[in-house]
């Protein structure tokens, strides 16, 4: 893939695209899996936000650094090879060094492989962009997950369990109130169970979600743009009607001889599409 | 322009049902439910009715002023909502449940989709299973003044003990406020019935799939005794008369409403008979509530003058 270069981007402008107006997890709607499975709790939600944000900055790292060595025809493969040595790296570290936190996330940090906030960033991004740049790229998203994670678990925490990273906020707001109004007694939250399961993740998500939706759109009214997207679109990929990108991409990609460069159906894939057409 | 000239587009024939009609005719029918509630179970219940229903409609008041949309609270759905929740809510629950619930009913099921017309699911129901789900220790409390022990359907399951099948078809067991008096669910549901405001085809192919399903898999043979308080017990007459027909969930088509029941029936005695829990008649409607876009497009009807429709509604 070609390396094209954008005079108008500063390391800045991609951390805070990542961090903000690029959210992976309320704009870009990537890795729902993590998002729904392991925010059960603020602190498992930031843990697993910042391995991913490990694994992210060091593979985007790697494949800008690679990106004329890896040949365009294997690229997901190859892709897929880099961020699995550094998701193994990660993981034998959680292991040995904060077991607790390892035995929480289970399953789901060997799962980190297939996130495709990192594929998809591997493939929009640091396959096209220099290295500083990529791995800016990789810390905006990543520490934009990682919020997006964090902020979830602790309204999940807090309604389904009455704790905030541990510790029981509510039921100690609840003592100092009863005992100001003189209660023998003192009141006890009665924890909503259903939100530290799995339908409670998508009630908090979508809460979330709407709540930025809503915030976004105050911001524009105010003339703040925040609805422009780094990437060169003029809306994201939710409101986007441009059903050409995946056709102009096969152009862009269809290098001589390249054979099977048929365009992925998934989400993050179109834009990366999107990304290699704009700037070509 | 003259009257007689004027053309109006259609429909030229109109009924007199208007929507708060129906609704409070469904009022009226759980009213001898509801009453039955608070005589057998105490004041507490008809405290926890009141404050469900005020909830409810509290809700959808404040709601549609916040988005600064018609208030539709006077087509009383609201008030139907609230009442059929709090038939679903054990006598002795906390107020406070019925107000979650009923929060949870109007904002998240109801008027976050649409409005009356537009939810996919059972507004009562939902909540109820909300409910059943964050605060499983209370609502499986069926424990009040008159009653202790288990519902005579978790009796029936566990197998020991036996079961009274007069108290139950009368309603002097444990359960939920609405659901024990087969009697009184049966009088609102011939009272609906002989308004037409519903028709058997849900209730009647949901309760005797049930039965068809009980007698082949319930392990007891042909036994009236048990059949009979498998059908009285828990909320299968509620669910069946009151909620499943409702009609923004069930489906439109005729034969979809027939499938719709025996799905419902079906889905019922599996979870009745298989499950861990005694009952399942919420979880069943809901389900079936989910399957009803499905259902829907599988039964459609062919058009006027077409050929029938082949599988799946191909044709256009």
């Amino acid at each position: 893939m070609s390396d094209i270069k954008k005079k108008t981007q500063s390391p800045m402008a991609v951390f805070f695209n990542g961090l903000v107006k690029e959210n992976p997890t309320f704009v870009l709607m990537l890795g729902m899996c993590p998002t729904l499975a392991v925010t059960t709790s603020a602190i498992n939600g930031l843990g697993m936000g910042l391995t991913t944000t490990a694994v992210l900055v060091l593979s985007n790292a790697i494949i800008s650094l690679l990106r004329h060595v890896i040949p365009n025809r294997v690229r997901i493969p190859a892709f897929i090879v880099i961020v699995a040595s550094f998701v193994t790296v990660v993981e034998l570290l959680l292991e040995g060094f904060i077991p607790s936190l390892y035995a929480a996330l289970g399953l789901y940090i060997p799962l980190i492989v297939v996130n495709c906030i990192i594929l998809g960033r591997a493939e929009s991004f640091a396959s096209k962009n220099p290295v500083i740049l990529s791995i800016f790229d990789g810390l905006g998203m990543g520490l934009g997950f990682t919020a997006a994670l964090t902020v979830i678990g602790a309204v999940r925490e807090l309604l389904g369990a009455g704790e905030l990273f541990g510790i029981p906020v509510i039921n100690r707001a609840l003592a100092a109130v009863s005992g100001l109004i003189g209660r023998a007694e003192p009141l006890e939250y009665v924890p909503i169970s259903i939100f530290v399961l799995a339908p409670g993740a998508f009630f908090v998500l979508a809460a979330l979600t709407a709540l930025q939706n809503r915030v976004k759109r105050k911001l524009e009214e105010k003339g703040h743009s925040a609805d422009k997207i780094q990437s060169g679109c003029s809306t994201d990929c939710a409101g986007c009607s441009d059903s050409g990108c995946a056709r102009r991409f096969m152009d862009v990609d269809a290098a001589p001889g390249a054979v099977g460069s048929v365009p992925d159906k998934s989400e993050d894939k179109d834009k990366a599409l999107r990304d290699g057409a704009e700037k070509e | 322009m003259s009257s007689i000239l004027k053309v109006s587009s259609n429909p030229h024939v109109r009924s007199k049902d208007t929507t708060a009609r129906i609704m409070q005719y469904v009022v009226i029918a759980l009213l001898p439910a509801a009453a039955f509630g608070v005589y057998n179970f105490g004041i507490h219940a008809l405290l926890l009715i009141l404050t469900t229903v005020a909830t409810t409609v509290l809700a959808e008041y404040i709601y549609t002023r916040c988005m600064k949309k018609k208030s539709s609270i006077g087509d009383f759905s609201a008030v139907v909502t609230g009442l059929l929740l709090a038939l679903n809510l054990p006598p002795m629950a906390p107020l406070w449940i019925g107000v979650i619930g009923g929060l949870f009913a109007i904002i998240v099921v109801k008027m976050l989709f649409g409005g009356l017309g537009q939810n996919f699911m059972n507004p009562a129901l939902g909540a109820r299973c909300f409910l059943l789900i964050s605060f499983t220790s209370i609502m499986t409390n069926f424990d009040c003044d008159a009653y202790t022990g288990a519902t005579p359907l978790a009796v029936i399951k566990s197998g020991e003990g036996s079961v009274a099948l007069t108290d139950m078809i009368i309603g002097r067991t444990a359960g939920t406020i609405g659901e024990t008096s087969m009697i009184a669910l049966l009088a609102g549901a011939v009272f609906l019935l002989v308004m037409k405001v519903i028709d058997l085809r849900v209730p009647a192919s949901y309760i005797l799939s049930f039965a068809v399903f009980v007698l082949i898999f319930g392990g007891r043979g042909i036994d009236g005794t048990y059949l009979l308080s498998e059908l009285a017990g828990g909320g299968l007459m509620l669910g069946a008369f009151f909620m499943a027909t409702d009609y923004v969930t069930r489906p439109i088509t005729k034969n979809g409403q027939y499938l719709f029941g025996i799905f419902l029936g079906v889905m019922t005695g599996i979870f009745r008979l298989f499950g861990p829990s005694a009952e399942g008649v919420s979880y069943a409607i809901i389900l079936g509530n989910l399957l009803v876009p499905l259902i829907e497009q599988v039964t459609r009807p062919a058009a006027f003058g077409k050929r029938a429709v082949r599988k799946g509604g191909k044709q256009a």
